[in-house]
């Protein structure tokens, strides 16, 4: 009797274990699989791209080849570009863009915060901020260029207005959806109007608002960069622009292969960033509550 | 108990309220109407009354955070203009700040009203330590169950001293066991609390063993039908009273008040529908 009590649990436990182990394995298999694939499907694109273009099934001079493009990019990160170091370009753009940011997520939020607190100030305002939005604000970079000059104020100018609206719209969103009962608690609890919104409402429209930033930060490399294109004297957009002026396709694909990656490497640091501060939320949807 | 109430008035007192709603639409909506009732000090009072008849409305009214359209609301004999440090509210929903850990959860009272940091967070652990959180104090309320959920409500509620107590259908999200371990853990934190309590639910049962009085309440506009007192010996334990005959009689005479209000609330329904 007692040895039996003592091997079934064993054997139970190995199996359990061999189970886990195997469901592991499993996963990783199919983890590696999804990589594979996609190494795979990147490899056969960009060969096939230099193919065509090697055999000349497509014209080299207009669709250029990723080789070319990655020449390209060695020869500016070794020799610099016409306008100064590829680095300096890349500083410049990213300057611009985060400022544009920075700006625009501010005015952003505080104004999304401001009315949808203020129910009043919302109704005066609603019907401009509409008409604002449904302006196309990209036409705005060429007035920007004429108020601001050539320097990084314009570009900044036009990633603000970019950034502003999505950013604006999700902080009042999020601001007028703040949970009716929690607001009423706060209140019960003894908080001020102020201190309501600063720990009520400011917090439960940060999901809101964090959405709306991981769009927001390309649109503010769009609004640098286009403004950088239609004029500037320094940055990736104008990069763009004079390789164009050359017919140097390949110039044009590095650049945007530059701006991709650097456009992935901000959206990486912002993701860090909210699982930083969403530590108070469940980790997945529908995971524990 | 009367401290602080001048001469004989009652802790919490309705004089002849009413409440009307605009709709959307524009129409009026009445929830209350020419409502009486009073609260002695440190009676615990149940609502119980069909559902949507305007119960919670009333706890609204008393609470501060609403105003009547007609009649008087007085605490300890003086009219109600906005909310008071003396007053709790447990509500129905989860209200607990899920962006902020237990502690700080119950901390949130004493800190809106200005009390020192250290102080808060003494208070905070102690009221902790008496719903047996004491080792949950780091957690998010997301990490919580229901039950855990509701402990921090009761200790964020009553770590402010709250001389009137309001509960709108605190435990009604709560599964049967929970909700009586939990019915048992109010009673005793009330015990010794002494405060007054209006606790509004649609679950006779429930109020029954927790009150001294039951008030039933009309379909709505909700006004006061009749009010019965239990006269159950305290201390109770919900899940023994409830074997009492007592018990059972008194379930019976209530019963056959509030069921009418709930038949005609449910013929309504179908009308409307």
């Amino acid at each position: 009797m007692p040895p039996d009590l003592r091997t079934a649990p064993a054997t139970e436990d190995r199996r359990a274990g061999g189970r886990t182990r195997a469901r592991a394995r499993a996963a990783r298999r199919r983890g590696l699989l999804v990589h594979g694939t996609r190494v795979l499907l990147l490899t056969a694109v960009l060969g096939a791209w230099e193919l065509l273009a090697r055999t000349e099934v497509i014209d080299p001079f207009n669709f250029s080849m990723p080789s070319r493009i990655w020449d390209q990019i060695a020869q500016w990160a070794a020799h610099g570009t016409a306008q100064g170091s590829l680095g300096e370009q890349i500083g410049y753009t990213l300057y611009e863009a985060l400022l544009g940011w920075v700006i625009g997520v501010t005015c952003g939020v505080v104004l999304g915060i401001t009315l949808g607190r203020v129910p009043f100030l919302a109704e005066v305002l609603g019907p401009y901020l509409k008409v604002l939005n449904a302006l196309p604000r990209i036409v705005l970079a060429p007035i920007f260029l004429i108020w601001f000059g050539l320097g990084p104020a314009s570009k900044v100018a036009s990633a603000v207005v970019l950034v502003f609206f999505p950013v604006f719209f999700n902080a009042f969103q999020g601001a007028r959806e703040v949970d009716r009962n929690l607001v009423a608690n706060a209140r019960i609890l003894g908080a001020s109007n102020r201190r309501v919104t600063l720990q009520v409402v400011v917090p439960s429209a940060t999901s809101w608002i964090f959405t709306s930033l991981h769009i927001s930060f390309g649109f503010a490399l769009i609004g640098a960069i286009v403004g950088e294109y239609i004029g500037a004297t320094k940055g990736l957009g104008l990069l763009v622009a004079t390789s164009q002026g050359t017919f140097n396709a390949a110039g044009v694909y590095a650049a945007m292969v530059i701006l991709a990656v650097v456009a992935l490497l901000a959206e990486g640091l912002l993701t860090f960033a909210e699982k930083r501060l969403f530590r108070w939320k469940p980790a997945a949807p529908g995971g524990e509550r | 108990m009367d401290s602080g109430s001048p001469g004989d008035a009652p802790a919490i007192e309705l004089r002849g309220v009413s409440k009307v709603f605009r709709t959307p639409s524009g129409g009026a909506h009445p929830a209350v109407r020419d409502l009486d009732l009073a609260v002695g000090p440190s009676e615990f009072v149940a609502v119980v009354g069909p559902t949507g008849c305007g119960k919670s409305t009333v706890l609204t009214l008393v609470s501060g955070l609403d105003e009547p359209t007609e009649g008087d609301v007085l605490i300890g004999g003086e009219p109600v203009t906005g909310i008071r440090p003396e007053v709790g509210f447990v509500f129905q929903q989860d209200a607990v700040f899920p962006w902020r850990t237990v502690l700080s959860n119950v901390m949130a009272g004493p800190r809106f009203r200005g009390v020192p940091k250290a102080r808060a967070r003494e208070r905070a652990r102690d009221w902790l330590a008496r719903v047996g959180l004491t080792a949950f104090e780091d957690r998010y309320p997301h990490q919580l169950s229901g039950g855990q959920r509701k402990r921090v409500a009761l200790a964020q509620t009553f770590v402010g001293d709250p001389r009137i107590l309001l509960m709108d259908e605190p435990f009604s999200a709560l599964d049967v066991q929970t909700r009586a371990l939990m019915s048992d853990e109010l009673l005793e934190l009330w015990g010794g609390s002494a405060a007054s309590v209006v606790f509004v639910t649609h679950d006779l049962e429930e109020a029954i063993s927790l009150a001294d009085r039951v008030v039933v309440m009309t379909a709505g506009p909700a006004t006061v039908k009749k009010i019965f007192p239990v006269g159950l010996p305290r201390p109770r334990k919900v899940e023994a009273v409830r074997l009492e005959a007592r018990f059972v009689e008194i379930h019976r005479e209530i019963w056959t008040s509030l069921g009418e209000e709930v038949r005609i609330t449910r013929e309504r329904g179908t009308h409307a529908a």
